[in-house]
């Protein structure tokens, strides 16, 4: 039962995206169209699922008994970075077909707050290995779903007359405003 | 003397990190609900860009480029730490706040952006005041929602109120939501600025 509400939680209550404002980049970066989305939100995912096992593993196994964890941040960095690269390798030989639908969506998230920031809140909170995967999951996830949302909105906004100053950037985070409103709604439903 | 202050100059508006380039964007909405963590951000961003920038530049000979992505976030993951370490000794309250978005500085794309475009080709002067520069209109955009987002969410600026009793928080400038609409008005009128500005400088060409 925990684990089922730390997952709904990571996914709907406390979406990084729309509540912590992580994964903006990217968020409006991609999310003009929407293949381009889905493929975005499935290489998050996995991601940082990934990252989020090695970075625990590395945190409790490394850094604790040596008592380095200020340099966390430090460590967690480059960690991510490189294994994005080496994932990125393997999957360019391994999985061509894979590569080609989202490969060049890895590289943009080599070095990205929403990657980063879930092995670092596992940390902070100290989380079982089991608990950070399901947080890791539901976490990427709550991105894919708000960035799928998002693209669906942006396509129908181009049928839209907005005003000139607003084209782009402005209109896009207005809308973003709108869809934290709604996810504003569950918010209290699920306290951590 | 003149240049320097060009430098320094554009990234204030021209090229202002978070209105025009739209870079490093989560921070402005994350810690913007209240004026003075707006301000510790802004400050704290400024002091890793400008450090950065310096030690870049300095570096800049003696890196193979071919390494040098992993060379820079060594840097910046370094100078971050030190902010961390700094903030968490003297400032521990303010460290809180900011949580986890201060370690994420790390990340942020716009001090990746400044190390490889200006500091990897300039010498040490122009990079410090570059970085400066940024650093600055970073801290100013980021005071400017803050303040706002403060003013009308809890009629208070850095936590002294300044609107009377008689007025309503509106607190959906405290949530995220708000913070979200805010940006995309304030991206608007600064696009709207811009253009106008442009518009001027046109005219002036034309005498």
């Amino acid at each position: 039962m925990e684990y089922v509400t730390l997952f709904i939680s990571a996914v709907i209550v406390n979406n990084f995206v729309l509540t912590k404002f992580l994964g903006l980049c990217i968020f409006f970066g991609v999310s003009k169209n929407l293949s381009a989305s889905i493929g975005m939100g499935m290489a998050v995912t996995s991601v940082m699922t990934l990252s989020s096992m090695l970075a625990w593993v590395v945190y409790n196994f490394v850094l604790v008994p040596l008592n380095l964890t200020f340099m966390t941040t430090a460590v967690f960095v480059l960690l991510i970075a490189s294994f994005v690269q080496l994932l990125e390798m393997v999957i360019k030989k391994q999985a061509p077909a894979l590569y080609n639908m989202w490969g060049i969506y890895l590289l943009l998230i080599a070095t990205n707050c929403v990657v980063l920031a879930v092995p670092l809140l596992n940390a902070e909170s100290s989380f079982s290995f089991l608990k950070s995967v399901v947080y890791a999951v539901g976490s990427g996830l709550g991105f894919a779903l708000a960035i799928i949302l998002m693209a669906s909105l942006r396509e129908k906004l181009r049928l839209a007359d907005v005003p000139k100053p607003l084209e782009g950037l402005g209109i896009a985070f207005i809308l973003a405003g709108m869809l934290a409103l709604a996810f504003t709604g569950f918010s209290g439903m699920i306290t951590l | 003397m003149k240049n320097l202050w060009d430098i320094f100059k554009k990234g204030l508006i021209v090229e202002n990190p978070i209105f025009v380039l739209a870079l490093s964007l989560c921070p402005a909405l994350a810690v913007t609900a209240s004026a003075i963590t707006a301000l510790t951000m802004g400050l704290s961003v400024m002091f890793v860009i400008t450090a950065n920038n310096v030690v870049v530049s300095l570096t800049r000979k003696l890196v193979n480029p071919k390494v040098r992505v992993p060379v820079y976030i060594t840097s910046i993951a370094t100078i971050v730490t030190l902010v961390q370490l700094l903030l968490q000794a003297f400032a521990p309250e303010l460290y809180k706040a900011l949580g986890i978005y201060l370690a994420l500085i790390v990340v942020f794309a716009i001090i990746l952006a400044r190390a490889e475009v200006f500091a990897s080709k300039n010498s040490v002067i122009p990079s410090f005041f570059d970085g400066l520069g940024m650093g600055a209109g970073f801290t100013l955009a980021l005071l400017l929602i803050g303040c706002v987002r403060e003013l009308l969410g809890a009629g208070s600026i850095f936590g002294i109120p300044v609107i009377g009793d008689w007025y309503d928080p509106a607190l959906i400038m405290i949530l995220p939501a708000g913070g979200f609409i805010l940006i995309g008005y304030l991206v608007g009128g600064f696009k709207m600025l811009t253009e106008y500005m442009e518009k001027a400088e046109a005219k002036k060409g034309d005498r």
